[in-house]
């Protein structure tokens, strides 16, 4: 990851201005950098966000095609995720180099949608053990400053809000042989409900206390921080230690606390920003990169 | 009929443009903060992310600096959901390390390399959405960075795919233009001089048509150099008047 080298005195004015709950960019603890959310930036795509968060620019694509379901889950669909840490971001990630980064974040991903209510996959089910809707999730990092789980997490939400599925039925003729027509409205598609998809909060721990939405050079003073994934209404779906150091019991439950706090308030803000997108139609001036 | 005709009798291509026409063409430099230069690039529906680094010192072994000039360093990768059909891999595949070449090529025939002696300067593009003249996007989009990081060039780059059909040269080809198989000329070109510093044709072509295919490419690589010359002095418009000169 793109790291930054920090001298000893600012990683002191960092830790201390923590304590006293200002942090270097005058937020308090538990606030968040401003976040621009902007969905169906990429038109080929069945939906896509672009999220930025301070420095970190997130892209997310959502392609759904056709496949058959898992032997093991017949009448559901299911999600695949994939995070490319391209070049783009910073020159080590240049060949197999952002690899590693890319496998763990999709693991993540694949964790915290690992529960039966964050997303229904039974309404991407087209006929039971033979078609159904496969969602692939690409995420596509082009620059990191700091906190890349949340990013992720939010632009993921928001492009499978935007994600629009044709709708099919299935035609069976006399001798049972199936076909799959398309409806003829190509407007007429399914929408994912996305009210309980988690986000990620990602506590860093910095000294005595825990942050939110840590910048680089915060994350270069924490030793350990909490992932914790938590939906609209609290509720923590996937919990995960990451980084070098360790983390005492106690502060675990404080953090996941916070977590859930700061989780839900995330939540309602994201959720009324991809209400009012939507609402503005397809008037609305897309900016993308060109803004 | 069968199939949609690229060429109409009125003389208007399938999304509805003169031959000789470009595409809309959006520009933006400076896109990201921590690179060194940046930039990204609309023509159409092909969309394509630029990003430089450096001159920096050679990154892995020092086997590779050269003596007497820079190192340029490219890859090209295209986003999984870029395409119409979902790509596996969004770089190393044998399509991205040939585009990786080529604006190697291209790059290293216009930037003043002699005088960044045994260092090194990454160029690496992105493709967001393909809709034909993905080289093109790239080379010019990567121009734009380049200029952004500051990097003395001899002079724009600009890059312009062409086609012929029906005896017509058609310029800047879309997608369903490049898919039905015509031949395609692809060509990089110094606008100031005139010289070429890439030219790639497929496809066979008779040779008596190369040369209003090839003056229809580098009519076209021109037009975008007028664009790319607006979108630079205006970026350097509001750098300026950011720093309140």
């Amino acid at each position: 990851m793109a790291s930054v080298a920090l001298s000893e005195a600012e990683k002191v004015y960092i830790v201390h201005g923590v304590q006293e709950d200002l942090r270097v960019d005058g937020r308090g603890c538990e606030d968040y950098r401003s976040i621009e959310v902007e969905t169906d930036v990429v038109s080929n795509t069945s939906g896509s966000a672009r999220v930025k968060l301070g420095h970190t620019d997130i892209l997310v694509g959502v392609k759904a095609e056709m496949g058959t379901p898992k032997l093991e889950k017949p009448n559901e669909g299911y999600l695949e995720f994939f995070v490319d840490c391209s070049a783009n971001a910073t020159p080590e990630f240049e060949g197999r180099g952002g690899d590693d980064l890319g496998t763990e974040i999709a693991n993540t991903l694949y964790r915290i949608f690992n529960n039966k209510s964050s997303v229904d996959l039974k309404s991407l089910c087209i006929s039971p053990r033979e078609h159904c809707w496969i969602l692939y999730v690409d995420v596509l990092l082009l620059e990191c400053g700091g906190n890349l789980f949340d990013a992720i997490s939010i632009a993921v939400k928001a492009a499978l809000f935007n994600t629009r599925i044709p709708k099919v039925r299935v035609l069976e003729d006399e001798e049972g042989s199936k076909d799959i027509e398309l409806f003829d409205d190509p407007y007429d598609c399914i929408r994912l409900c996305v009210e309980n998809v988690p986000c990620i909060v990602t506590l860093c721990k910095i000294g005595y206390r825990h942050v939110v939405d840590a910048t680089l050079q915060e994350e270069a003073c924490s030793l350990a921080s909490l992932l914790v994934s938590v939906t609209s209404t609290g509720v923590v779906t996937c919990m995960r230690k990451v980084g070098k150091g360790s983390l005492d019991p106690e502060s675990i439950f404080e953090m996941m606390e916070t977590g859930k706090r700061v989780g839900k308030v995330l939540h309602t803000s994201l959720q009324s920003v991809l209400h009012k997108e939507e609402s503005l139609g397809p008037k609305r001036q897309k900016v993308g990169f060109l803004g | 009929m069968a199939g949609l005709d690229l060429l109409s009798d009125q003389g208007y291509r399938v999304d509805g443009r003169r031959a000789g026409e470009l595409r809309k063409i959006q520009a933006r430099m400076g896109v990201f903060a921590q690179a060194d230069g940046s930039a990204y690039i609309e023509q159409g529906n092909t969309k394509a992310l630029a990003v430089v680094y450096g001159p920096h010192e050679i990154r892995g072994s020092r086997a590779r600096a050269l003596p007497d000039r820079a190192l340029v360093n490219c890859q090209y990768s295209s986003a999984t959901f870029s395409t119409g059909e979902r790509k596996r891999r969004p770089h190393g595949d044998r399509k991205s390390c040939e585009m990786g070449l080529q604006l190697r090529q291209t790059f290293e025939a216009a930037i003043l390399t002699q005088l960044h002696p045994r260092s090194q300067i990454d160029i690496y593009v992105q493709v967001l959405q393909a809709d034909g003249g993905t080289y093109a996007a790239c080379v010019n989009a990567a121009t734009l960075a380049v200029l952004d990081a500051g990097i003395p060039m001899r002079d724009f780059v600009c890059a312009c795919s062409a086609g012929f059909v029906d005896g017509t040269a058609l310029a800047d080809l879309s997608h369903v233009e490049e898919a039905a198989g015509g031949p395609q000329l692809a060509l990089a070109l110094l606008p100031a001089s005139g010289q070429i510093a890439l030219l790639e044709m497929d496809a066979r072509l008779h040779e008596d048509h190369l040369e209003r295919v090839l003056e229809a490419a580098a009519r076209a690589a021109r037009d975008v150099h007028t664009l790319l010359d607006h979108v630079v002095r205006q970026h350097v418009c509001e750098a300026s008047l950011l720093l309140g000169d």
